[in-house]
């Protein structure tokens, strides 16, 4: 499965659900696939994508949250996934698009090659976890995360393949207001 | 100021939501936030993990204040430029000044003097909190939070609130 692959399932899954979209190709991706005032572009801070995505759960306990994470992110922020499983907010899924690489940078290997973050999340306690590698698999998991209560995490693997994706042409004070406003 | 006082007063601006890493100096105020009903308080692993609690907790409707020692300060500076910072996000930091004046343990002693600096590189206004004044200080930081639209700072030395 390709990263926009990937996302178009997320989409085609989703109803107006939140999504914080981690910096890089994963929030490009997201904008041509699809732009929504309730789409929170990260575009810096790398690594916080799940941490603004828990502040967002914590504080709407009515809505489904979504983080649409990467490997990279998510090795950088680990202490993120335990602050989760502590809170243990039951409107959180956390997607992770592992295509074990850094690739906005050119496609440099991250440590989930080895390291299984799928696991890491067990330990942190996150009630769900699967880790799917078809969009039949990816499909069934998201349901099954929003049938159910508790942090859920999806580590979706996916194939190395990038094709130049334009930047966000949002400012970030626009992607701030229009989410505060359409959330 | 006791450490009662200071943390009715901080929610009496509506600050519903303490996330942070903790410091020795908050210690007696921390105490009282874990066990305050009325408002949120969460453990972050690092400082920058809680500025990007903070910010998700804002959007959501939330009023954050982001507590940290200023060892943490230096982990905080990426997302306050990437993202608090670009994205304007009003929140109140509360900051420990360990190594203040110099007259800290050894690790302390460079963050301690050159926080001010740093504060002052990354264009984070600041106020430092001292035992005459706390409410009107808090009210001028807070002021001019809303008023910029960007994160502030109070800076607490020891033996300020106890």
């Amino acid at each position: 499965m390709k990263m926009y692959e990937a996302i178009k399932v997320m989409l085609d899954s989703l109803d107006h659900e939140p999504i914080v979209a981690a910096n890089g190709f994963i929030s490009r991706e997201l904008y041509r696939a699809k732009d929504s005032p309730r789409h929170f572009y990260m575009l810096g801070s790398m690594g916080l994508a799940s941490s603004i995505g828990l502040g967002l759960a914590i504080s709407t306990p009515e809505r489904r949250i979504l983080v649409l994470d990467g490997d990279g992110n998510t090795l950088m922020n680990l202490g993120s996934l335990a602050t989760i499983g502590c809170l243990s907010p039951d409107n959180l899924v956390h997607i992770v698009l592992d295509n074990e690489s850094h690739e906005s940078t050119g496609g440099q290997p991250t440590a989930s090659r080895v390291t299984r973050l799928d696991e890491i999340a067990k330990a942190a306690d996150f009630k769900r976890v699967r880790k799917v590698d078809d969009p039949v698999s990816l499909r069934n998991a998201i349901e099954e995360s929003f049938n159910s209560n508790g942090p859920s995490f999806i580590l979706v693997k996916i194939e190395k393949y990038i094709i130049e994706t334009p930047r966000v042409p949002l400012s970030p004070t626009d992607i701030k207001d229009r989410f505060v406003k359409n959330k | 100021m006791k450490p009662k006082q200071f943390c009715e007063l901080l929610k009496g601006y509506g600050f519903n939501l303490f996330v942070g890493v903790p410091c020795s100096i908050l210690k007696p105020i921390l105490k009282l936030l874990e066990n305050d009903p009325e408002i949120r308080y969460v453990v972050a692993t690092r400082e920058d993990e809680a500025i990007g609690i903070a910010v998700g907790a804002q959007l959501g409707g939330m009023k954050p204040v982001v507590f940290m020692q200023n060892s943490g300060f230096g982990l905080s500076i990426n997302a306050l430029c990437s993202l608090a910072l670009p994205y304007r996000f009003p929140l109140l930091f509360l900051i420990t000044w360990r190594g203040y004046q110099g007259l800290d343990a050894p690790e302390h002693v460079i963050m301690g003097k050159i926080l001010t600096e740093l504060l002052n590189d990354v264009e984070v206004k600041y106020w430092i909190l001292e035992k005459e004044n706390t409410r009107k200080t808090v009210s001028v930081a807070v002021r001019k939070m809303y008023e910029e639209n960007l994160p502030v700072a109070l800076l607490l030395k020891r033996g300020i609130i106890e």
